[in-house]
């Protein structure tokens, strides 16, 4: 049996504006097993970022029980979290985030300088995430040198060469194109596959989240459905 | 840790910014390292005056030698003391000076406060320095004086000139240099112009040749038990050092006020520009933070930052200053109101204090945005466009 990686339990957050309280979420209850792949879907507004920012460790729940990596997040203070982030979480953003004065690699290397760990130990993790995601012959360009599928590639890079327990991906492909955004879930599939990495990702896209193993939706803040989803390359 | 280079390139990708920033404190610092380049000048212009073996005299209670005065007994006392040396000529090395203060009109015109000494024949002895650059000594009893070259050059005065000193009328005979701010000063006669001056057998000065600076400090004590003398004592270099820090002190005062005024501006534009750097990079500190950089870090990130570019300012701002080291200029000493002309000199004090300052106003601007840029939330910052 897989080890869980994410339990929530009765998840609640609110957000004070002005006068009254905007629920986001309410009572969400999910688990996700180790090694699963796992699709969130739901209108604008329901939530989704919300939730994966809350698993991320970088948003505080406002009650509920929530467990990432067998680690109660919510007890965690402000640097013992950053420092749970650096070792558990990879997170892959809509807009990929990446930073404009660092190289591909440099990009790729930065989570990395975090750890205790030799340049040339770095430099054999970089130089492997870099080829994992296809850009081996990219790590001198700098963002802007690159393309936007590139430049998701790059950060999905950045995600994985910590190893993290857990990869977040919030609308990983909602700013490419169909074939770039094809690659980017090629590279996301065969990351659950070959290494076995737990993936969840929100996505707005059917296709996209027909690619995961497991289909979440969303509404109003409240799990909806859970479903299995279309399984790989269905 | 943020990898430094993160640090620098970002200064480098908004070098627009950057550079008017580095310019606001790089002139801030131009101007700080020149004032103290004009004290440092002052200080070294008096700096080079002292002998270390002779003892200057003054009334008690005076601070400079045109303040002081007393009578011929007084003078006596003081050249017969134990200690004092003799010239080759076997005359006492000593020499009693008077010294006042005349009013001359300098080459544009505008007047200033010219130092005018009597000086006994043991003056030349007691100081080997003294160097007749054009024409010659005076000679006592024939209304001759000799004036300092930089002083000449600034007044327009030049051997054969004529000028009125108090009753009589006084022929410049030769230009001198080599003895410190002395060159800023017109010699004469000790009594000729004693004469001129109705100051006959009065001194405001004695000096004192002691064989060496120990024996110099144990003429001092002498001086000082003579029961009948109401004088004062010091070195050549104690005097003047007193007189440099009267005038020098009052450009470290005015410098630092200038400078502390400005450096609180170029603290707003370094603030500003760290502000606008915090603002254009939010969601790239998001992206730190979900990375696993903490608040420190970033905040240290940025704080390095601005103190980069206050010493990348500093540097700046002290090439700047380097041309200042050769220019020459006068002023007056404030305890004598007299000219003494010196050079600026940008001394690696000077410099440093420059690059300290610039280094100051960086830590002081970056340090609010730093810490701003510290306190957001993640997801407010990710928010950002
Ligand atoms: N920091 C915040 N302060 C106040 N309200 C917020 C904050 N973050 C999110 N919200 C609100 O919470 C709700 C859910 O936002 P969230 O970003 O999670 O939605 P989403 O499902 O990701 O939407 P989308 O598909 O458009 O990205 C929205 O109504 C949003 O306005
Ligand atoms: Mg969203």
């Amino acid at each position: 049996m897989a080890e869980t990686v994410v339990q929530l339990r009765d998840v609640t957050k609110n957000y004070r504006r002005d006068a009254f309280e905007l629920k986001v979420l309410q009572g969400i209850t999910l688990d996700v097993e180790a090694g699963d792949y796992v699709a969130l879907m739901g209108p604008s507004g329901s939530g989704k970022s919300t939730l994966l920012n809350l698993l991320a460790g970088i948003d505080q729940p406002t009650s509920g029980e929530l467990i990432v990596a067998g680690q109660q997040v919510s007890r965690l203070g402000e640097s013992k979290l950053a420092l749970w982030r650096q070792r558990h979480i990879g997170f892959i953003f809509q807009f990929y985030n990446l930073i404009p004065v660092l190289t591909a690699y440099e990009n790729v290397e930065l989570p990395l300088t975090l750890r205790k760990s030799s340049r040339a130990a770095r430099r054999k993790r970089v130089e492997t995430a870099l080829s994992v995601v296809g850009l081996q012959n990219r790590m001198k360009h700098y963002p802007r040198q690159l393309s936007g599928g590139q430049e998701q590639r790059v950060a999905i890079a950045r995600a994985i060469v910590t190893d993290p327990t857990l990869l977040l991906a919030d609308e990983p492909t909602g700013d490419l194109d169909a074939e770039s955004g094809g690659e980017v879930l090629d590279l996301l599939g065969q990351l659950n596959e070959q290494f076995n990495k737990t993936i969840l990702m929100v996505t707005h896209d059917p296709k996209a989240a027909a690619r995961a193993k497991r289909l979440v939706r969303l509404d109003k803040g409240r799990l909806v459905a859970s479903a299995p989803g279309g399984g790989t390359g269905a | 840790m943020i990898p430094i280079k993160y640090t620098y390139r970002n200064l480098f990708e908004r070098r627009g910014v950057a550079f008017m920033t580095l310019a606001s404190i790089g002139f801030v610092v131009l101007v700080y390292i020149g004032v103290l380049a004009l004290a440092g000048g002052l200080r070294a212009a008096f700096a080079d005056t002292g002998d270390p073996s002779v003892v200057i005299v003054m009334r008690d209670g005076t601070r400079a030698e045109m303040e002081s005065s007393y009578a011929q007994e007084s003078h006596r006392l003081l050249t017969a003391m134990p200690g004092v040396e003799r010239t080759a000529d076997g005359d006492v090395a000593a020499s009693g000076e008077t010294v006042t203060i005349q009013i001359f009109e300098r080459v544009d015109g505008t007047e200033t406060n010219v130092m005018v000494r009597g000086v006994e024949p043991g003056g030349f002895a007691i100081r080997p320095a003294f160097e007749i650059t054009e024409g010659r000594r005076f000679e006592p009893g024939r209304g001759e004086i000799v004036v300092g070259r930089s002083l000449a050059g600034r007044l327009g005065l030049r051997v054969g000139d004529e000028r009125e000193l108090g009753r009589n009328t006084f022929r410049v005979v030769g230009l001198f240099t080599g003895v410190g701010a002395h060159g800023s000063e017109i010699w004469g006669d000790y009594r000729d112009l004693g004469d001129s001056f109705r100051r006959s057998g009065y001194y405001s000065s004695t000096r004192l040749k002691a064989a060496s600076p120990a024996a110099a400090r144990d003429l001092i004590e002498t001086v000082k038990a003579e029961q009948r003398l109401q004088v004062q004592a010091l070195t050549e270099p104690e005097y003047y050092e007193l007189q440099s820090e009267t005038s020098s002190g009052q450009f470290i005062i005015l410098g630092n006020v200038l400078a502390v005024l400005m450096a609180v501006g170029a603290c707003f534009a370094a603030a500003n520009t760290m502000y606008a750097q915090v603002a254009a990079r939010a969601r790239e500190i998001g992206t730190l933070r979900a990375l696993g950089f903490k608040r420190r870090s970033i905040m240290g990130s940025f704080f390095l930052e601005a103190v980069l570019l206050g010493v990348a300012a500093g540097g700046f701002g002290a090439l700047l200053a380097l041309p200042l080291n050769a220019i020459q200029t006068g002023t007056m000493n404030q305890v004598t109101f007299s000219e003494i002309t010196f050079q600026l000199r940008t001394t690696p004090f000077a410099m440093f204090s420059g690059i300290f300052l610039a280094t100051i106003t960086g830590v002081l601007g970056g340090l609010l945005p730093a810490f701003g840029a510290s306190r957001q939330k993640i997801t407010d910052l990710l928010r950002e466009a």
